[in-house]
């Protein structure tokens, strides 16, 4: 354990790892600092958080766009439900059976796309197709209710059941922190270790990896199978914590595209973007959303448009996101 | 089923094909010249529905009437998206123009949702429930009308690009960016223009449509991926693959509307798209990519 | 002795145009081994065949005794053939030292080690103190020594330089020629490189071949290499005085 933390910190300043502890401090605390409300924001920035980790994981990492991302969740999310539902199969066992399902389906997309040369744009637009195909698909697939929705029993419980993942907000938050701190160790495991060098040399120049004798193919597809099993959790929790399903929404293209908007807006390829532009975007919509609240408009969408013009305003002036930009602020570069 | 009612299905199909080729067309020309891969065409062909909805239910004005007005307007719309916003753009990797676009397609259909809400709308003319009777052919006359005037507007962007000073100076840039600069061309006022003439193509093709199907917000993000299914089946870069692709995917959701559920048919059009993007990436009447 | 690279009746053609045309020759193991031509002559394409990043129509490409024709880039690679680019293509956003260390990864499981054998490396082609420095912000003789070392770091038997030299300056041609003469010689990796500076040619070449429109006009030393006047007419232009 302690050596496993000296190898994620070995190259940290004192700085860095100050500011990492409060941070981590600050989040452990929070339920009992801030309201109910605002434990559920802090759930779905974590939760965005986290997707937006996986998702990094193919396209900082290796340089694969994927605007599909939801199909991952969704087959976690409907696995999980239906195992619960039908079978009485806890969570964490669903999420046994979720990952290598997800990890296939993008060994599936993968294989297809780079075997027969499918890249950049194009890559883009198959992976919007297959989330789309799952859309319509599970709209009309009986064993999960089909477009009518497929619903968890939500009884009531006295206690917090961690193993079949019934209870209070303040029960979820910490699950989900825990994740999103699993995944960001993960990342940075990754990154450091062979299989991230060969993908940083992917990702920024495929034929001079290919060149230094690295078998691209492969560790593509390995890209996007962790990033596709990682994902797969996060519809997991989406299933459990809303308790209803509808294949409308979970392959939806705009869940799709407000995964990747926290790492986009935060810094692709970094390890803190994700995280950073998760609470920034979320941070950003409840306050306009409150906003709205009290001048007393209904605007169903105006928070997706704020969102397309956080993108819009990213992209054109700050590629790289705003980490880097922090990082440097901060004195803590060497986590961009 | 009778055989006739796969004949009047897939005419049906056909002529809806016609309308999407035009749309797809708009798409293969922008792409083919500014090589931008724009992600939000489908929204903005969900904007000239959305003026076509409401100049005919505020004026009573016949969408095939205002086709040109409203094309015009998506013109202008274009060249001034094109100059201002996207031309910036030409240089950063293709990453960064299309997630511009997919940011803009957001904010188009989210807006179009706060100001006219999810509900459908829909154009009824006075010959919304005319049809033409040929033998055994039953077709929707506002079907016939609307793929007439797809096939005239086509005519004219390609008689446009053939003839004229103007689209011979567009295809030039088209062939060598470089070569066009050095002629003298002035290449961002061509690129915008060619995008304008792709937001016509889409903008036409979005008044047609609303004699076709009903209006909502969320029609914009399905014609995008349509366009591309189209022009990626039709091949990128070529205007009659374009067409071609457009009749050919019409065709296939009328036909898989009819055999199996209406609301799967968009399926068979991924089904489509992921064959092509295997087996000839460069499409039906595409010329091997780079 | 059974030369470590051999190429019999090679030919590469596209679409009618005919790029490599029936080229044999053998690369004797630790040989300076030169290609020289005119520009259009196939030599980047004879590289690419040799080094998987094209496949040959017609021929075999033999090396250490197994045939490697056909066999794709990164399995080349890892068969001992290390190449670098006409223009350069080291890992733009990763630092001197990071380039290096995918290189090195390729036949270590270690990171550590790796990046030990990629310091020594650095420390031989002079880039030690820039290792931290992002690869995008060399100047171009600095990432044309990059990518030796990357190349390197694959631990290659054979090195495929093509034109390393082109935009160096003279002072910068010879200490590059300096660097490779030593890596020949004392690391023993026998190089094969494509070059139009002849002044390079002359000093480092054992051994030279001589390409015109995709055929093998001249192979021997380099001193009579200028002398033939074959090559003389087709390349090197006629001899005043």
């Amino acid at each position: 354990m302690a050596a496993l933390v000296a190898r994620l910190t070995d190259d940290l300043s004192r700085r860095t790892m100050i500011w990492l502890a409060a941070l981590f401090v600050a989040l452990l605390i929070a339920p009992w600092v801030v309201g109910d409300y605002l434990v559920t924001v802090l759930i779905l920035i974590l939760y965005l958080a986290y997707t937006g980790q996986a998702w990094n994981i193919m396209m900082g990492f290796a340089g694969q766009l994927s605007l599909g991302h939801a199909i991952y969740a969704g087959l976690g999310a409907y696995i999980a439900a239906v195992l619960f539902t039908r079978y009485g199969v806890g969570p964490w066992f669903g999420l046994l059976a979720a990952m290598p399902v997800a990890a296939g389906c993008g060994a599936v997309i993968g294989y297809l796309a780079f075997r027969f040369g499918v890249t950049g744009v194009y890559f883009a637009i198959l992976t919007i197709a297959f989330a789309e195909f799952a859309r319509i698909g599970f709209d009309h697939l009986g064993v999960v209710n089909a477009a009518a929705g497929l619903f968890l029993p939500v009884a009531q419980y006295t206690h917090n059941d961690l193993w079949r993942l019934r209870g209070d907000p303040t029960m979820f938050y910490y699950v989900m922190l825990a994740a999103t701190l699993a995944a960001f160790v993960l990342c940075r495991l990754l990154i450091k270790s062979r299989i991230g060098y060969f993908w940083l040399a992917i990702r920024e120049d495929e034929e001079a990896a290919r060149a230094a004798g690295i078998d691209t193919f492969r560790y593509k597809m390995y890209a996007v199978m962790i990033s596709a099993a990682v994902t797969s959790f996060a519809g997991v929790f989406y299933a459990f914590f809303y308790n209803n399903l509808f294949p409308e929404q979970v392959f939806n293209i705009s869940q799709s595209i407000q995964m990747i908007l926290g790492p986009i807006i935060g810094g692709v390829g970094t390890l803190f973007g994700p995280i950073l532009g998760a609470f920034v975007l979320t941070g950003l919509a409840e306050s306009l959303n409150s906003a709205l609240t009290a001048c007393g408009l209904d605007l169903p969408g105006a928070e997706q448009v704020f969102y397309g013009v956080c993108l819009l305003l990213v992209v054109a002036t700050l590629p790289e996101g705003i980490w880097p930009w922090l990082a440097r602020r901060l004195g803590v570069t060497e986590l961009a | 089923m009778p055989y006739d009612v796969y004949l009047n299905v897939a005419v049906g199909g056909l002529l809806t094909g016609l309308v999407y080729g035009l749309m797809a067309l708009g798409l293969s020309v922008i792409f083919g010249v500014v090589r931008v891969v724009n992600f939000a065409h489908g929204e903005m062909m969900s904007i000239a529905m959305y003026l076509a909805v409401v100049l005919f239910s505020a004026f009573h004005l016949d969408p095939l009437i205002m086709m040109v007005p409203i094309a015009a307007v998506l013109f202008v719309f274009g060249y001034a998206l094109q100059s201002g916003l996207i031309n910036p753009f030409i240089t950063r990797p293709e990453h960064s123009q299309f997630l511009l676009l997919v940011a803009l397609a957001i904010i188009i259909v989210n807006t179009l949702l706060i100001v006219f809400g999810p509900d459908a709308r829909t154009v009824q003319t006075a010959y919304a429930f005319d049809s033409f009777q040929l033998g055994a052919l039953i077709v929707a006359a506002a079907k016939v009308y609307a793929a007439a005037a797809a096939i005239l507007f086509a005519a004219l962007l390609f008689a446009f690009f053939r003839f004229t000073l103007i689209g011979k100076a567009i295809r030039a840039c088209a062939d060598n960016y470089t070569g066009a600069l050095v002629v003298g061309l002035n290449v961002n006022r061509l690129y915008a223009l060619t995008f304008g003439i792709g937001a016509a193509c889409v903008g036409a093709a979005g008044v047609m449509m609303t004699l076709i199907v009903d209006v909502t917000p969320m029609i914009g993000p399905t014609y995008t991926l349509l366009a591309f299914v189209i022009v990626i089946t039709g091949g990128l870069g070529s205007m009659p693959g374009a067409l071609l692709g457009g009749i050919l995917i019409g065709l296939t959701e009328a036909l898989a509307g009819l055999l199996f559920t209406p609301s799967a048919k968009s399926m068979f059009a991924f089904g489509i798209l992921v064959l092509v993007l295997l087996f000839r990436p460069q499409g039906i009447l595409g010329k091997r990519a780079a | 002795m059974t030369a470590l690279l051999s190429l019999t009746a090679v030919s590469k053609r596209f679409r009618g145009l005919v790029a490599v045309d029936g080229v044999s020759f053998d690369v004797a193991e630790g040989a300076l081994f030169a290609v020289i031509g005119p520009n259009g002559a196939g030599k980047t394409t004879l590289f690419n065949m040799i080094a998987g990043a094209a496949a040959p129509d017609e021929g075999t490409i033999v090396f250490a005794g197994e045939p490697i024709g056909g066999l794709t880039a990164d399995a080349v690679c890892r068969r001992g053939i290390a190449r670098t680019f006409q223009l350069v293509r080291p890992f733009p956003a990763l630092s001197v030292e990071d380039n290096v260390v995918v290189g090195a990864l390729l036949h270590r499981r270690d990171v550590g080690a790796a990046r030990d054998h990629a310091h020594a490396l650095l420390r031989r082609l002079d880039l030690f103190d820039k290792r931290r420095q992002r690869a995008a912000t060399l100047t171009l003789p600095d990432r044309k020594r990059l990518e030796v070392a990357r190349a390197l770091a694959t631990g290659p038997h054979l090195l495929l330089l093509d034109e390393v030299m082109a935009g160096l300056r003279p002072t910068e041609t010879d200490r590059m020629v300096a660097t490779l003469r030593d890596l020949n010689r004392e690391a023993g990796v026998t190089i094969l490189l494509i070059e139009h500076v002849m002044r390079a040619v002359m000093a480092l070449a054992s051994r030279v071949l001589v390409l015109d429109h995709g055929t093998v006009i001249a192979e021997g030393t380099p001193e009579a290499i200028v002398r033939d006047p074959a090559v003389v007419q087709s390349y090197l232009g006629a001899e005043t005085g």
